[in-house]
């Protein structure tokens, strides 16, 4: 009986365990997040010697910060932008038709995440350069959607994978033309795989450092701008301060794509 | 006189494979016509070419008169009911019934009025509200039912649609299928593997084999005759006999078929009547399944018929028909089906 009573507990072990590497996944945002009120304003140390919301303050005021946040909230709006559009009809391609050279193309699309960032950064930069193109807004665009039309792409193949074709072949059959099978049957059963995946090329790009230093040329982004701030010793718990806005800031995102997903699934 | 479908000379091939090789037949209005055969035998593929999900490598398919081989699968009068029902998980029932009207702009009251009727008629009235996956497998069904017909399609085509459904529920769909047809009176083309589900539903039955038609007849031509060896193999059971065995009988190596239920189990010393064949054997097998025993009697040759007899006056548990008991068969000689083959 008490084996039965037991059934739905995880063992202490596992209990212990689970915490613990929650503890050592998120721990480190707090200390990131606790040191943006510090008094300290050169060195850290533990614990703070006294708490303040000074470089709040001082974070408004830098002129240098907002138009990197800027550039950076640009890019990956664009760049997910284009990557759901891309990424969601080379899914519907590779998925719906058979031809040739289907596999290579299915391979060429995801191979930009698998490639080392570095890899994708300098072969780029060498396309700018061969070709003129001056850097730009819109090199970042393109650099970042080379990896962030890959997540879109899996996404919704793998949602298209689990359609099946016969509700297609049931919304052709029933006289919808082609729009309207997309608009009704496909764009609904995608929609969450596509917020999923939205989600991610966002975050994929906005946190982007090592293909941007390739493809940006002077502009900074704001991973750029608080790589530089490391070494630069005044002022250091500004990093922090703007850390902590980007964390509430994409948290909020996220929480929505989750509870949109849920409900998704519950009906 | 314009049929409802006519495949002339249509074949589907996929690469080397010819799913469907040279295939006509014609299809009258108002009938419920079978498409039965064992899998890849082509007949899916034939149904998913008058839907038009399929191109034919050859030939022309014609509905009611009109020429309708190029036709993308929306603009044909024709709605299919699929194997796995292929209802829109994210759509109520009535949305998923009503999805035909309304990629036709019929406006909203009006679509909701014929939902409605739609529901009454496959016995699922006021489930509008429901999700499909609230509903039962043979729910669904109905609902799949429902959302075909709500086109008033010329030609409803149903794939293996009985074919999820547990035995009980199967049965029931039969005799419910069969009503729905009479009450809205549209032409059904039926696609089984079920020899038993196309005998019993059934105007006329179109048996395929190998991507080719074997024999196109009402459900008694081919289950009384069956033209070759795999018909009557594969509608019902057979015994086929050629060679020595049927000259022993009939006096010609002519192969032919007799059914198990055609021929009597009588004792060795009963004389043989007029008009009957017969033939001696040993019983092998006796499986008793209530309504009638099976049973395995084995030829002098080696070979084994398979007679079936109803529990009357020769039974196992009587003793007249226990294993290892020598036996006559006797069957009328009108029995006989004289199979289309050459003598071998």
């Amino acid at each position: 009986m008490r084996v039965k009573s037991n059934v739905n507990r995880s063992p202490l072990g596992l209990t212990v365990t689970a915490v613990a590497v929650l503890i050592f996944l998120h721990f480190p945002f707090f200390i990131v997040m606790l040191y943006a009120f510090t008094t300290d304003e050169t060195t850290f140390t533990f614990p703070p010697p006294g708490l303040t919301t000074r470089w709040f303050g001082v974070a408004m005021n830098r002129a240098d910060l907002w138009p990197a946040l800027f550039l950076s909230l640009k890019v990956a709006i664009i760049a997910t932008a284009v990557a759901l559009v891309l990424g969601t009809l080379a899914a519907a391609a590779v998925y719906r038709s058979r031809f040739f050279g289907r596999e290579a193309i299915s391979f060429l699309l995801v191979l930009p995440i698998a490639l080392p960032g570095i890899v994708t950064g300098i072969a780029l930069r060498s396309m700018m350069g061969l070709t003129n193109i001056p850097f730009s807004f819109w090199t970042i665009v393109i650099g970042h959607a080379t990896f962030c039309v890959v997540v879109v792409y899996n996404n919704a193949i793998a949602r298209f994978r689990r359609t099946g074709r016969s509700q297609l072949e049931a919304s052709a059959d029933l006289g919808a033309d082609g729009f309207q099978t997309f608009r009704y049957v496909v764009l609904p059963n995608l929609a969450t795989a596509l917020v999923a995946g939205g989600m991610l090329a966002f975050a994929l790009s906005f946190d982007e450092v090592i293909v941007t230093t390739f493809t940006a040329g002077q502009q900074s982004t704001l991973p750029i701008w608080i790589f530089s701030q490391l070494t630069r010793p005044r002022d250091r718990p500004v990093t922090n301060v703007v850390a902590f806005l980007v964390v509430t800031i994409t948290a909020v995102p996220i929480l929505l794509a989750h509870y949109m997903t849920q409900d998704a699934r519950e009906s | 006189m314009t049929f409802a479908i006519e495949f002339n000379n249509v074949s589907r091939h996929f690469g080397e494979v010819r799913a469907v090789d040279d295939v006509s037949f014609t299809v009258r209005d108002g009938e419920f016509f079978t498409l039965l055969g064992p899998s890849g035998s082509g007949k899916t593929t034939c149904l998913r070419m008058i839907a038009g999900f399929e191109q034919p490598t050859a030939g022309r398919i014609v509905l009611y008169g009109r020429d309708v081989t190029t036709l993308p699968a929306y603009d044909r009068e024709v709605n299919t009911v699929f194997q796995d029902y292929a209802l829109f998980p994210h759509m109520t029932v009535g949305d998923n019934i009503g999805y035909g009207l309304m990629v036709r702009k019929v406006p909203k009251p009006e679509r909701e009025r014929q939902v409605a009727e739609m529901l009454k008629l496959v016995r699922l009235p006021g489930m509008e509200r429901r999700k499909p996956s609230q509903l039962s497998g043979g729910q669904r069904q109905r609902v799949a039912l429902a959302r075909a017909l709500i086109n008033h399609p010329k030609v409803l085509l149903l794939d293996e649609p009985l074919g999820a459904l547990d035995l009980k529920l199967r049965q029931q769909m039969q005799v419910e299928l069969k009503a729905i047809q009479h009450e809205v009176g549209i032409t059904f083309i039926f696609v089984t593997h079920d020899q038993e589900e196309a005998l019993t539903m059934s105007d006329r039955i179109a048996v395929f084999d190998m991507g080719q038609i074997v024999q196109i007849g009402a459900p008694s031509d081919l289950y009384e005759r069956p033209r070759t060896r795999f018909v009557a193999g594969f509608v019902g059971t057979s015994n086929i006999l050629s060679g020595e065995t049927a000259v022993t009988i009939t006096g010609s190596a002519q192969p032919f078929s007799v059914r198990p239920e055609k021929i009597r189990l009588v004792d060795v010393a009963t004389a043989v009547p007029a008009a009957h064949c017969a033939i001696e054997g040993q019983v092998q097998d006796v499986v008793y399944v209530g309504m009638h025993t099976r049973y395995t009697v084995a030829l002098p040759s080696g070979e084994e018929m398979i007679v079936v007899q109803q529990n009357m006056d020769v039974t196992p548990q009587n003793g007249t028909a226990v294993r290892g008991k020598a036996v006559r068969l006797v069957w009328p000689r009108a029995a006989n089906n004289v199979l289309e083959e050459a003598i071998g």
